[in-house]
């Protein structure tokens, strides 16, 4: 049951990667990106019940933080300004 | 003071993240703390006598039921709008007026309007935020100030304020 | 058992998520569905797992990142909506109402 969940969280992030290339502008991408890093945050999870190991839980974390700040830097530069404002 | 609350603030979380009581454990979580501390305590909040108030904690928990129940029903919304063949949706950006004064308390109404149904906070300019609203369904601004903003702004200020 | 009804229930939820992502008109609209679903049901997926493991390790690790989550999430998604808006992209056909055309200029 938990594999099969597995697999289809994985398909969903597959999906997400298509509106990545597809996207007719580039918010459109960048929307892809922030769902798709939210994404594996979910199958960080999923994979930590599966293999009984906690540190797993430890990279979800991490690629949540480091996530919130590409997405906010990428979404800066959308909007014209300088990095260092 | 303020120094003395981001030092436990941090020092909580490093051991509620490592849950671990060695003695090694607890000299690093006290260096990252004090590091922590000393270089971020300009950004931290200005009046932390705030966080010894017991009735705050209490209207945050009965916010946090309000707040959780209505994501559940966005969830839902957002559910029926994408399923539905015909796509019920018509976008605009409109208008709230604003009552809070403080920024931590426009940021966590921001935050909440955004996990509601059918709204997303866009920008605040001057005490006017402007929220993007995926069925804009009435065109008085009283009227749809009160539906998105008014249910959470009375327990924001009895929080935050 | 019932952190698998609660896993469930959160990777329904991403799913409705996607759909809206791939089937929405605009880019607003897209993060609207987007953001609010696929946050939820992480959120459900991370309280799924605190029940499986109780409370050691794990399961205050996911407890701790319920919130972190919460917050990253919706901040990004107003800094993308403002970023799409400021750089010009326009909203749907289907668009009724535009009030922060005036305030931006």
């Amino acid at each position: 049951m938990l594999a099969f969940l597995l697999y289809i969280q994985m398909a969903l992030a597959a999906f997400c990667l298509f509106r990545v290339i597809r996207g007719p502008s580039i918010a459109d991408r960048m929307v892809g990106l922030d769902i798709f890093g939210i994404l594996v945050v979910g199958i960080c999870a999923i994979l930590c019940i599966q293999t009984q190991r906690s540190f797993i839980l430890d990279i979800g974390i991490t690629w949540i933080i480091l996530s919130f700040i590409g997405t906010l830097t990428l979404a800066k530069y959308l909007s014209g300004k300088k990095l260092n404002e | 003071m303020r120094y003395l609350a981001l030092f436990i603030l941090s020092f909580v979380f490093w051991m509620l993240l490592t849950f671990d009581l060695s003695v090694a454990n607890l000299v690093a979580g006290g260096a990252a703390a004090l590091v922590t501390s000393l270089l971020f305590t300009k950004y931290f909040f200005h009046k932390v006598v705030k966080f010894i108030q017991p009735v705050r904690y209490f209207w945050f928990l009965v916010y946090l039921v309000i707040f959780t129940w209505e994501c559940i029903k966005a969830n839902f919304d957002v559910a029926y709008r994408v399923l539905h063949p015909a796509m019920p949706i018509k976008p605009g950006i409109v208008k709230v007026k604003l009552e809070l004064k403080s920024d931590f308390a426009r940021a966590m109404l921001a935050n909440s309007i955004t996990m509601t149904p059918g709204t997303i906070s866009v920008d605040i300019i001057d005490d006017v935020l402007y929220v993007h609203w995926i069925y804009v369904s009435s065109e008085d601004p009283e009227i749809y100030s009160r539906k998105i903003a008014g249910k959470f702004e009375k327990y924001i200020k009895k929080i935050f304020e | 058992m019932v952190s698998t009804i609660f896993i469930s229930v959160g990777v329904l939820f991403n799913l409705f998520g996607c759909i809206g992502l791939i089937r929405l008109p605009d880019v607003y609209n897209r993060l609207q569905s987007a953001t609010k679903c696929v946050t939820l049901g992480t959120c459900s997926i991370l309280v799924g797992v605190a029940f499986h493991f109780g409370l050691i390790d794990a399961g205050v690790k996911a407890l701790i990142a319920i919130p972190l989550l919460f917050f990253s999430a919706t901040v990004a998604a107003h800094a993308l909506v403002r970023g799409a808006y400021h750089a010009g992209i326009k909203m749907g056909d289907k668009s009724v109402k535009d009030d922060y055309k005036d305030a931006v200029k």
